[in-house]
């Protein structure tokens, strides 16, 4: 498929004092696409995201924004890109219209210009009602709202979430979730990252799993999970005796990659069930075994995450607070 | 050109705003503690200070040009507390993401800290006077003063600007603000002249930039143009010096912090 890349990222590395926070990094982002950086604290997504948008010199590679290099034409990489920092980036005092007003000012927008977008985003993002209350009276929820309105507030052609949705709650995390999918329809390239398996899963056309500054795989989730080896059938049968010749029977058949015996049955991966279940359906009843259960597992990201990092992703070690 | 004054103009009226937004804390900013000096140092040692010493009517026209330096030094070396927040919380980030020229945000807190400290000068001015502390140079010697202030005032902000891009926690920033602002005060002309302090303090207190400060104000408060036009020549010559080494140290602690 021939697609226009927006984001190209070459061997990119960035040191702090000895420690590697991103080790050579390759990748690029279509147009159009929601991409995700997955990974745990400390993985170094908000620092690749940060070069991305021109915040930190690379140590060593490069990385262009439509075709822009971020280092020396940073000028013109900061005028294609909304950025949503990982912190509140809020300011208590002011409103959430004074928020958006310099931010205007900032992107050189006329006042008409300003107030007009301004209306629309605070529309956007529900916040109409609140906007001249100063923003310390907000909710986590709003706040990460304003937050995205900010970052919205140029009509970027790419826009930067850094972990959108860390520490909201269910609702809040529903709504920012529909909000970059209309504005993926709108035809927005949108960057996220995100330490949770099922953001990634649900939202991210395509995604890198990041750990310990080095990408581990890199696709679609689906994707992703199919090169693990395929789904598994899990069958309990009633006649424990029949498991032997069953298995024999399954094996080497054309959608089925690998059969093993467990105690009460078998574990069959296939590589799709469209194709697999009838067969195996049929053996059963070509050998008369009657199945007392059967289970069809998606393998999860969860899957793919361990299978790549060799860890869960709870299970990892946050590093320092202030460094993440 | 049009651009850079656009964005300047809109941060700083975020300042501004919030300065206006924290009523308590604009109270305070006005009627500052220094002016608790003035009022309470100046009248409690008018017995104790010898006028002979001190060069001057009495104490607190003695202190007044001390109070108004010592109000630069502190609005100077709070200067950068706002952008260590900014650069805590993320906001900073924020506005660097944005097509702003890079030094918008920082001319922007120039210009307002150098602002707020104008405006406590001419308090402080204004309160002296009422205790019969008339600047004998007049209109032209209170902006020379001004001029003076600025002078040091943007040093020593540049000062707090790089401490704030430099430390590593805000516990660190203040600890080290705390550490200056005394030894700074009282190793200068501020409260005694330099010649009824001890010898090792005197001495110490040559190479403070404060000191030059106060001995070209505390004639243009007390006695007029001739006596004080060559300390104002002089602290102008070392104000430059002092605000090219500070704002050098400052650019770097900035392109250091900010990639
Ligand atoms: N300014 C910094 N100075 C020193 N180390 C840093 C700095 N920023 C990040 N790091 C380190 O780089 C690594 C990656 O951090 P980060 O990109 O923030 O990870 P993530 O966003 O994936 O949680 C971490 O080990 C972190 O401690
Ligand atoms: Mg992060």
């Amino acid at each position: 498929m021939d697609r226009t890349i927006a984001i190209n990222v070459n061997r990119l590395c960035k040191t702090y004092d000895s420690h590697k926070a991103v080790d050579d990094l390759s990748f690029s982002i279509y147009a159009g696409e929601i991409f995700g950086l997955l990974g745990p604290n400390g993985a170094g997504k908000s620092t690749t995201l940060r070069t991305l948008i021109t915040l930190l010199h690379p140590t060593s590679g490069t990385a262009t924004v439509m075709g822009h290099d971020t280092v020396r034409e940073a000028d013109t990489v900061r005028t294609l890109i909304g950025y949503v920092p990982q912190e509140r980036a809020i300011d208590r005092f002011l409103t959430g219209r004074e928020h958006l007003q310099l931010l205007g000012a900032l992107y050189h927008l006329t006042t008409d210009e300003a107030t007009k977008r301004i209306n629309e985003l605070l529309k956007l993002v529900d916040l109409e009602d609140h906007a001249d209350r100063p923003a310390k009276t907000y909710s986590g929820g709003m706040k990460r709202k304003l937050d995205i309105a900010c970052g919205l507030l140029p009509n970027p052609k790419i826009l930067f979430l850094d972990e959108p949705t860390l520490g909201l709650d269910v609702q809040s995390r529903l709504r920012i979730w529909e909000y970059v999918r209309m504005l993926k329809a709108r035809g927005m390239t949108v960057v996220m990252t995100t330490n949770y398996l099922d953001e990634a899963d649900q939202l991210c056309d395509r995604l890198a799993i990041i750990d310990g500054g080095k990408i581990k795989t890199l696709g679609s989730p689906v994707e992703l999970k199919i090169a693990l080896g395929g789904d598994i059938v899990s069958l309990t049968l009633k006649e424990l005796d029949r498991i032997p010749s069953l298995e024999t029977e399954l094996k080497g058949r054309p959608a089925i990659k690998s059969v093993r015996t467990t105690t009460k049955g078998l574990d069959i991966r296939v590589e799709s069930p469209e194709k697999a279940l009838p067969a195996i359906l049929e053996a059963t009843n070509r050998l008369g075994c009657s199945i007392e259960f059967i289970q069809y597992n998606r393998p999860r990201l969860d899957d793919v995450f361990i299978a790549h990092t060799g860890r869960a992703i709870t299970e990892s070690i946050p590093e320092t607070e202030s460094a993440s | 050109m049009e651009h850079y004054w656009q964005e300047i103009s809109a941060l700083t009226m975020r300042w501004v705003r919030r300065l206006s937004r924290e009523k308590f804390s604009m109270l305070f900013t006005l009627v500052q503690p220094m002016l608790f000096w003035l009022i309470f140092f100046g009248n409690l040692f008018q017995r104790a200070a010898d006028t002979q010493v001190m060069q001057a009517p009495n104490y607190i026209s003695f202190l007044a040009a001390g109070v108004v330096i010592m109000t630069v030094l502190n609005n100077g070396l709070a200067g950068g507390v706002d952008l260590l927040f900014d650069k805590e919380n993320g906001f900073l980030e924020r506005l660097m993401s944005t097509p702003i020229h890079r030094t918008s945000v920082i001319l922007s807190r120039f210009i307002f800290v150098m602002a707020i400290t104008s405006m406590q000068v001419l308090v402080i001015l204004g309160v002296s006077y009422l205790f019969g502390v008339h600047p004998a140079t007049g209109i032209l010697g209170v902006a020379t003063i001004l001029l003076i202030g600025m002078m040091f005032g943007v040093g020593l902000t540049a000062i707090s600007m790089a401490m704030a891009f430099s430390v590593k926690s805000h516990g660190d920033f203040f600890s080290v603000l705390g550490f200056l602002s005394l030894p700074m005060i009282f190793l200068s002309s501020a409260l005694v002249p330099l010649t009824a302090m001890p010898g090792w303090m005197s001495f110490l207190a040559q190479f403070n930039p404060m000191t030059w400060a106060i001995d070209a104000v505390r004639p243009l408060i007390l006695s007029g143009w001739t006596e004080a036009l060559p300390h104002v020549g002089m602290v102008i010559l070392v104000m430059l010096v002092f605000d090219a080494l500070c704002l050098y140290g400052g650019a770097k602690a900035f392109r250091r912090a900010m990639g």
